[in-house]
């Protein structure tokens, strides 16, 4: 019987000829990652366990110590010392410290750690960011995690897939984030749950690998378990001279059984923003903004979803020669040390300093409201990352938008949520 | 607790309650349930820890649990002494989290039926909610046998260790 991309992963790694929809698995992933704040939960008090079973297979699991780095207070400091001592009894195989780190969903795929068709699990929701290569990628808690560190193996069913079919090519302005915060929104919050979604169509060629990682970031605003784009000549050129691993290319079988699609129109796609406060609050921003003036306090470009050289070259694009406005705060945070670097060798960082934005190490800090841009009480904040839940970035009375990174930069120079159209040339 | 028969007061809760509302970002460097339960539904309403009590059943709408895979949110529920959720859907990543840690989360399309204050009891072993205020008696899905063993274990940790 045809599958589809999800279950020809799942049968190859479960061992089988083939899977369908709905049977349970249980699959060995070819790597699985935690931050510090999901593996010090993973290890908390099963140390006696752990010594007697060890890990698995040791080159198969990173740890990235992110969330909180650098370190934002004392408590945050004893669990990355905790976390760090744990990858050092047990010799984890990767494992990235402060300055040479990124965000986990940035810097696995730069590094090659993870290939196409890999089956990927990570303590973090965001990580079915890497079907983007064509893999087989979700996120658990920590105590699958845990599981997995110790067995190397974990139970799934296998998903319903929900077809996508990209149609046409992106007008200027309008980005792969818009393309996700449309689809999010048509889905709605449990619109794909348990659910894979696989995308197709003459669109899928137009959008680089970094809009694609954008797009299946943000499947699990949708609910859904993974989602996965096919392997083209942008996927094999993305991964030479960095896959460490040999990826192997799946396409779903042309009669796939799929239990729905959906079809987007790229070349009529406007931008779109994700109201308060949830993230499949989406609206085409005329809609959401509709003549309003709404000021906004700070603009956050970067994260796992937004923090490739990709968003940070397209926001330099818009805030060379300008400058912030008085009232707002622009914070920009590389995704990587890599990202970092390269943006300050194409003077993108010295166009963010002579605008008056702050530029920052790699952290996953402001889009939690851990630390690095915490929002007070009654602020508004335009923010290029995936959750805008009620108190996400900081005071429960805070809200926050989400976009794509020219809304976002636009708004940062005009003080107000806008589009770069607005911008005077 | 081990027969997963529980009875309680329902505190209710609305549709797609997230993981950042039952338990803040800010405190994830956190790791015991004593401590994560200070700040549980925190950003659901800042108050809500003073009128949750130990034995209460939480009934939630759809899609309860969603966003972020943080296992501190069924910790911090499950630290708070909370025996059960009801919801008429639950998140992948929550359901997954609350069955390996031993809280117990059952599936009811007819939640909304269940009010605040309403005394309810769940038998996870009949697949029956009654709810003892109204005299309506719900039937929910059974547990596959391995997820009542992992439960009635306390999580699926001490499961794997009792195996042995």
């Amino acid at each position: 019987m045809a599958m589809t991309i999800t279950e020809k992963i799942l049968a190859r790694h479960a061992g089988k000829e083939e899977v369908h929809a709905g049977e349970f698995v249980t699959v060995t992933p070819d790597f699985i990652f935690g931050n510090e704040l999901g593996t010090g939960l993973a290890i908390e008090g099963r140390e006696e366990l752990l010594q007697k079973r060890g890990i698995f297979d040791t080159s198969r699991v990173a740890v990235i110590p992110d969330h909180f780095t650098p370190n934002k207070d004392i408590t945050s400091a004893e669990l990355s010392k905790t976390v760090r001592e744990f990858v050092r009894r047990y010799h984890v195989g990767h494992y990235f410290e402060v300055g040479r780190m990124g965000i986990e969903h940035v810097i696995l795929h730069e590094k090659g750690l993870v290939v196409s068709g890999d089956v990927i699990v990570g303590a973090d929701s965001h990580s079915c960011t890497y079907g983007a290569l064509g893999a087989f990628s979700t996120g658990v808690g920590s105590t699958d995690f845990f599981a997995l560190l110790i067995s190397g193996q974990l139970w799934f069913s296998v998903p319903e897939t929900i077809k996508v079919v990209l149609k046409g090519k992106l007008s200027k302005w309008v980005t792969a984030k818009d393309v996700v915060l449309y689809l999010v929104g048509l889905l709605g919050a449990d619109g794909a749950r348990y659910k894979a979604l696989e995308f197709h169509g003459d669109g899928v060629r137009s959008i680089p690998l970094s809009g694609r990682f954008t797009i299946c970031n943000m499947a699990i605003e949708a609910g859904a378990k993974n989602a996965v784009f096919p392997a083209d000549e942008l996927t094999i050129a993305y991964q030479k001279g960095r896959a460490q691993r040999q990826p192997v290319y799946y396409e779903a079988d042309a009669d796939a059984v799929y239990c729905d699609v959906i079809e987007i129109d790229l070349t009529s796609l406007k931008p779109q923003l994700s109201c308060p406060h949830r993230p499949d609050n989406v609206k085409p921003f005329a809609e959401a903004v509709a003549g309003k003036n709404l000021p906004v306090d700070q603009v956050f470009i970067g994260s796992c979803i937004n923090g490739r050289i990709e968003d940070l070259r397209e926001a330099a694009g818009i805030l060379k020669d300008r400058v912030v406005h008085p009232d707002t705060r622009l914070i920009v945070t590389p995704g990587s040390q890599e990202v970092y670097l390269q943006a300050v060798e194409e003077g993108l960082v010295q166009i963010f300093i002579k605008a008056g934005a702050v530029v920052s190490t790699p952290t996953c800090g402001a889009c939690i409201g851990g630390h690095m841009g915490v929002l007070a009480g009654g602020e508004r904040c335009v923010s290029t990352t995936n959750r805008n839940f009620r108190g996400r970035m900081g005071h429960y009375d805070s809200e926050v938008y989400l976009s794509g990174v020219p809304v976002a930069a636009a708004s940062a120079v005009l003080g107000r949520i806008a589009l770069p159209e607005e911008l005077q040339p | 607790m081990s027969e997963l028969v529980f009875t309680g007061t329902v505190r209710r809760l609305g549709d797609f309650v997230d993981t950042d509302a039952i338990l803040p970002a800010k405190y994830l460097n956190l790791t015991t349930p004593e401590a994560l339960a200070a700040h549980v539904l925190e950003n659901h309403a800042p108050d809500f820890r003073k009128i949750l009590h130990a034995g209460d059943i939480l009934v939630a709408g759809r899609n309860f649990g969603c966003g972020s895979s943080r296992e501190h949110a069924p910790l911090a529920l499950k630290g708070s002494g909370v025996a059960c959720v009801i919801a008429e859907s639950f998140a992948r990543i929550f359901f997954r989290n609350s069955i390996n840690l031993g809280l117990p989360v059952v599936e009811l399309a007819d939640a909304g039926q269940l009010a605040e204050g309403h005394t309810v009891r769940v038998d996870c072993g009949a697949g029956l909610v009654s709810d003892e205020t109204s005299g309506k008696t719900y039937k929910v899905a059974l547990f596959p046998d391995f997820m009542r063993e992992i439960l009635k274990a306390g999580g699926v940790i001490p499961y794997i260790e009792n195996q042995r």
